[in-house]
Parts: C-alpha cells; sequence; structure tokens
C-alpha cells in the first residue's frame, strides 16, 4: 500500500512516503538538498550540517528528519545558503586544503560544494592546523589535513568480520581519524579502492594513483555537484 | 573617458597568475586599448607613477617586503584583485606553514641534501634581504582585498571576463567552468 504524503520545498509541492528521510524525499522530488556526510542507505548522523534546511520555520538537519504530511520546507533560500556557505568555509579553514596539489581535486565533494555556493574565499581566518600524513601502511595513504572527520569511512569501510578499519581517536581539536595498521595491512585492492571512493574528500588516498583523469574530465569539472539530482525533475 | 589604470604584482608566487594573464592571447590588444599599466613586471616600471584603479595580487606574504609592497598597492590601487591560490590562501608556499621556520632555514641551508660548501654553516642574514614572516599569510588577512578570482593559476578567460567588467562596470559573469580552485 502506497504511504504516499504531500509536503512543500519552497513553496514546490511534492509527494513522498511518509517517515522518509527529508533529503531522500527530495532528492527523489528532484529537488537537490546538498549532504557530506550523509551516505544513502547507511543509517544519517546529522554531523557536518550542510543539509540544514528551515522545517516549518526552525533549522533542523534533513539527512535526519524524517518527513511528516504538509511540513514547509525552505531550502534554497538565501538564509540557508549562507549558513552552507559559512560551514563549508570553516570546514576549509580548519584543515590544510591545498586543492592545486591535491589527488581528489575535481572529484571532491567539499570542493564541489564550494563551487556550487561560490565560496571565493573564506570568512574565517585559515589556522593551518599542524595535522599529518600517515603513509605508513602498504596500500592506503591517511592525509590528515584534509579529513573533514565525517566518518563515512568508519561507518562503511569494515572487513569480512565487521571490524572497521578506520576509527577516532583523541577528542576536541585532536580528534583525528586513524587507520587500524593490522587491518590495513590485510586491506584487499578493491577496499582500498572503496575507501578513496567513500571518502568526499581526499583524505583518503590509493597508493601509487592519482591524476589519472585530465582536468576538463573530472566529476566536477563542468557541473556543479547536485545537477544529476536536479536532472530527475 | 579616460582608460583605467592597472597595476600588477607577484608576492609569494610564481609568476603563473601572470602568464594566464598573457595567456588571453590577442586580446592583450584589447586590453591595451581599454586600460593602461602603471607598476607591473610585464613593463617593467617599478615604482607607482600615479594613482591607479586597479591592483592585480599574485602570491600570498611570506616575508617583509611582501608585505610592503601589498601595503602600498593598497594605497595606490582603488580595487584590489587576490588573484589565484597563492593570493587567497597562501598556496604552496604556505606548505611550508606548519614547519618552524628555523627547520625550513636548516633544511635550504645546512642540512639538505642539496646544500653544498656552506661550511661556516650560515644562514642568509644580509640586512639587504627581506625577512621571512612566521607562516605565509593569505593577502586578504594582511589588507583589505576587494576581489577574489581563485584558480592555480585562475583561466585567462576568468581574469579578461573579470577585467572587462571592472572597466565597463557590467556586472561580473563567473561562469561555473572557468571558476576553479586548480
Ligand atoms: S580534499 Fe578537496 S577541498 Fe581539500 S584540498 Fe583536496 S580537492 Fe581541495
Ligand atoms: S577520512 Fe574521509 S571519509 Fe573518513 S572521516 Fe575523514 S573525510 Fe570522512
Amino acid at each position: 500500500m502506497s504511504n504516499k504524503i504531500k509536503f512543500k520545498i519552497d513553496g514546490v509541492t511534492c509527494e513522498a512516503e511518509k517517515g522518509q528521510y527529508i533529503v531522500d524525499a527530495a532528492w527523489e522530488n528532484g529537488i537537490y538538498i546538498p549532504t557530506l556526510c550523509n551516505i544513502p542507505g547507511i543509517k544519517p548522523q546529522g554531523s557536518c550540517r550542510i543539509c540544514t534546511v528551515n522545517i516549518n520555520g526552525r533549522p533542523m538537519t534533513a539527512c535526519t528528519t524524517p518527513l511528516l504530511d504538509g511540513m514547509e520546507i525552505e531550502n534554497d533560500i538565501p538564509e540557508i545558503r549562507e549558513i552552507r556557505k559559512a560551514i563549508i568555509e570553516s570546514l576549509f579553514v580548519e584543515g590544510n586544503h591545498f586543492c592545486p596539489a591535491c589527488e581528489k581535486s575535481g572529484n571532491c565533494m567539499l570542493q564541489a560544494l564550494a563551487y556550487r555556493f561560490q565560496m571565493m574565499a573564506p570568512r574565517f581566518p585559515y589556522s593551518f592546523p599542524v595535522k599529518g600524513v600517515d603513509a605508513s601502511h602498504p596500500k592506503i595513504i591517511k592525509d590528515q589535513n584534509r579529513c573533514i572527520l565525517c566518518k563515512r569511512c568508519i561507518k562503511s569501510i569494515k572487513d569480512e568480520d565487521g571490524k572497521s578499519i578506520f576509527a577516532f581517536y583523541g577528542r576536541g581539536h585532536k580528534l583525528r581519524v586513524h587507520v587500524d595498521p593490522e587491518l590495513a595491512d590485510k586491506l584487499t585492492d578493491e577496499l582500498a579502492q572503496k575507501a578513496m571512493d567513500v571518502c568526499p574528500v581526499g583524505s583518503i588516498l590509493v597508493k601509487e594513483k592519482g591524476f589519472d583523469v585530465p582536468i576538463g574530465k573530472r566529476a566536477y569539472d563542468n557541473v556543479p555537484i547536485g545537477s544529476d539530482i536536479e536532472g530527475n525533475k | 573617458m579616460s582608460k583605467l589604470v592597472v597595476a600588477t604584482t607577484s608576492l609569494a608566487g610564481c609568476f603563473g597568475c601572470h602568464m594566464s594573464l598573457l595567456d588571453i592571447d590577442e586580446r592583450i590588444l584589447d586590453l591595451i586599448e581599454l586600460v593602461e599599466f602603471n607598476k607591473s613586471p610585464i613593463n617593467d616600471i617599478k615604482t607607482f607613477t600615479k594613482q591607479c584603479d586597479i591592483g592585480l595580487i599574485e602570491g600570498g606574504c611570506c616575508n617583509s617586503e611582501n608585505i610592503h609592497v601589498l601595503k602600498d598597492f593598497r594605497k595606490n590601487c582603488k580595487i584590489l584583485v587576490s588573484l589565484g591560490e597563492c593570493a587567497i590562501m597562501g598556496g604552496l608556499p604556505a606548505l611550508r606553514n606548519g614547519i618552524p621556520i628555523e627547520e625550513c632555514l636548516a633544511e635550504a641551508y645546512l642540512d639538505g641534501p642539496t646544500v653544498k660548501g656552506n661550511i661556516h654553516k650560515i644562514l642568509p642574514n644580509d640586512k639587504e634581504l627581506p625577512m621571512l614572516l612566521d607562516k605565509v599569510y593569505p593577502c586578504h588577512e594582511v589588507v583589505k582585498i576587494d576581489y577574489y578570482l581563485p584558480g592555480c593559476p585562475p583561466r585567462a578567460d576568468l581574469i579578461w571576463d573579470v577585467l572587462v567588467a571592472l572597466v565597463t562596470g557590467d556586472e561580473m559573469k563567473l561562469p561555473y567552468e572557468v571558476v576553479k580552485f586548480d
């Protein structure tokens, strides 16, 4: 039995299943709400806040909020765009993002969001934190300078016993995502590639690879992130 | 209408942004119809000879001379544009920002694999040399910057469009394909 209900995004009437997460419902209706820490199909956590929307007038994360009948959602409005831009800018200054020298450049979700929201220079001062690079594992490099602590790797990259290869270590501004050295020794090529792909930025890299797609042919060179979803309309 | 006056400089940059400016190819002929160049490495004018309208800044600030030049540009230009990643966020020179300055100098002049013949273990210390800053600073953390053109280097088409918009007073077009960080 279909459980379709009606709701509104920026005044446009949409239809989706009751109880679906708002992000999924919006995407199905061809409306792009940006996400960063969220992986479709895996339990959302709402940590990066980039999907913030106004729901019945209050800012909430669209990835964790279930849809209810008659919800009025504001998404592409100046106030929300500004919140999202500020989040993107803070992520840039909290790490060390040297895009011209980054293997993920052109395929990076953070960079693509900066393009979409037209970040020219962050409003916050650069902090240039000292974070380090861990290249001690046979298959992958973990560049802490680019990690946005989104947990996507922790949630989705596991060995055959279900053990996570990546884990949080430390607290506050010292929080890092570390690699389990024993599990990393046994990492298959496929899983290493999956880890690189699931990382929205260039913090997990497969060794001896990179810059294999020329500028102009990478995922976000010619069309903004979210264009595929808006094409669903 | 008198021509707008443009000045340019390269601080801690590689001159790639200036190369990209020259990459506008034959439009350079149109450009000199629209603007007049003052202090710039392109014409080798070393000091400001008049008040300028637009200053294009390539590179961030890595030493005391960069700060001096940047402040001089702010004083002498109505509009300052940060041209390229180094001006905007320090760029590759800022890779040293996580390394103590003593270590950088030791690597360059004392212990590095290419160091030969520095038998007295001297670090460059002539009074004429600019002092290195503790880290490389983005230009907008030193003076007010009015516009930013990202890219490494910024695409020639972007530089051209923005210069034309500044001259004509038209709104800047920032097409998706040309505003890039690499
Ligand atoms: S991870 Fe993304 S934003 Fe960071 S340096 Fe690489 S391309 Fe740029
Ligand atoms: S390594 Fe990548 S996927 Fe893992 S937390 Fe950092 S940014 Fe997210």
